[in-house]
């Protein structure tokens, strides 16, 4: 059985470590926050400006000055403190985050990430990605393994306009994990229960050496 | 000098001329100016150029602007929630210049500041970089990017004093502080006026040399994503 959207989220927990600043993506990334571990402390960073960001609120408790980078809302912790866009992106760009989960659309084996934009198509923007991956210390991907048509993402090069250059350490797939040496090349390190490592080269086009 | 005026209207007054640069504070619908948007609007100015992080909704926000075909291009991160916006873009009937998130903040930042430029490695080697000057530090790459300014900043905060002394109440400060410090006039509005010293010094957000105009509004705050979880029941 290949993992799902929440086991793949729960793999990428395992990559948080005690004392922790994490900044974690729209989607599947948001998900990774229902299983961090309880025996370490990990302080969650919302781009739009907000440090220790806690759990969705309850109904009586929502609070339209209180957003996550997605807009939605969210409840603040006594660790909390609040600051600019600036200082934000100060702490992202600075090297001050320790690790960014985030979504993608193709990966290529020297780590380049593509993910904000279809030429033609989609029109929506980089956001805050484009800093993430230039300035976090360690960048994690969460994606499935082909597109929806069934196409390959993990690629030799990426055929979309880039997000960053050589800037993914990890992606983890429904199929398995796999672990980048930035500029290098890429490695399968695990396969998720039930799939083979042909199941893997048959919708992978980018070249990794197998390590499971 | 009196920084309090009696409206929107009124503190927009004699500021607006066609083909325009407008900062406007805020991240999606959170912490934007809501009532200095609907009085831009309506002073009917044409072809302005808007700094903002994002675009608003269709019917919300910057959003009126684009319905009215009042905006001819916009400097913002993402744009995903305006369904008219990417229509007219895609129609070629607006421009676009797209910046990663942090890099438009420090724009903004740095246009305030009296900073022409600053070097980032955001963006190197994607379509970001195209173009600019790209210098070495240390053996890393990076590029350069340059202040931003506007004519007009419209902010919104939670309190101002008549000074124009603000605090930002929660993820609505966003873009706010940086766009009051670059706007060549500032107006700001708040949901509530306080008395001189009544907020801690110590605690001021933005200091009043950046705020020029002031008004108190009212603000819908309309919520994007009203993302709730259910108690449990014992």
């Amino acid at each position: 059985m290949p993992w799902d959207r929440n086991d793949m989220a729960r793999r990428a927990a395992q990559e948080l470590e005690d004392g922790f600043y994490v900044n974690l993506g729209i989607g599947i990334p948001t998900l990774v926050a229902n299983y961090i571990g309880e025996d370490i402390d990990v302080t969650l960073q919302s781009e739009n400006g907000m440090l220790g960001m806690g759990p969705f609120p309850y109904d009586d408790e929502v609070d339209a000055d209180l957003i996550n980078a997605g807009k939605q809302t969210i409840t603040e912790l006594r660790r909390t403190s609040y600051f600019s866009s600036a200082d934000s992106f100060g702490m992202i760009r600075g090297g001050h985050i320790d690790l960014s989960v985030l979504g993608a659309m193709e990966v290529s084996e020297k780590g380049d990430l593509a993910n904000w934009m279809i030429p033609g198509k989609m029109v929506k923007g980089m956001g805050g990605a484009m800093d993430l991956v230039a300035g976090v210390k360690r960048v994690v991907v969460v994606m499935d393994h082909a597109s929806k048509a069934g196409d390959p993402k993990l690629l030799h090069e990426c055929s979309l306009p880039l997000t960053g250059q050589q800037v993914v350490d990890m992606v983890i797939t429904n199929l398995g994990v796999f672990e980048i040496d930035r500029g290098k090349g890429m490695k399968l390190t695990e396969l998720a229960p039930g799939v083979t490592l042909d199941d893997v080269k048959a919708q992978t086009q980018a070249t990794f050496e197998a390590a499971v | 000098m009196k920084k309090i005026f009696p409206d929107a209207k009124a503190a927009l007054e004699g500021l607006t001329f066609d083909g325009m640069t407008v900062m406007s504070g805020g991240f999606g619908l959170c912490g934007i100016p809501e009532n200095l948007i609907m009085a831009l609007r309506d002073t009917g100015v044409k072809d302005i150029t808007v700094i903002s992080n994002n675009a608003g909704v269709d019917d919300f926000g910057l959003g009126f602007l684009l319905q009215t075909r009042q905006i001819k291009k916009m400097i913002s991160s993402y744009v995903g929630e305006n369904k008219e916006f990417e229509r007219q873009f895609l129609a070629g009937e607006l421009e676009l210049e797209f910046n990663p998130q942090g890099t438009l903040a420090e724009r903004c930042r740095a246009g305030g500041a009296g900073i022409p430029g600053f070097y980032t490695k955001t963006g190197v080697g994607t379509v970001i970089a195209e173009g600019k000057e790209h210098k070495d530090f240390n053996g890393e790459t990076y590029i350069l990017e340059t202040g931003l300014a506007a004519d007009l900043s419209i902010v919104k905060a939670w309190k101002a004093d008549e000074q124009g002394n603000l605090i930002f109440r929660k993820t609505a400060r966003n873009f706010n502080p940086m766009m009051a410090t670059a706007g060549k006039i500032t107006v700001v509005e708040v949901e509530e006026i306080v008395p001189l010293g009544s907020m801690d010094p110590d605690c001021i957000h933005t200091p009043g040399i950046f705020v020029q105009r002031i008004i108190k509004g009212e603000h819908e705050k309309r919520i994007e994503q009203r993302t709730i979880r259910e108690r449990e029941t014992a």
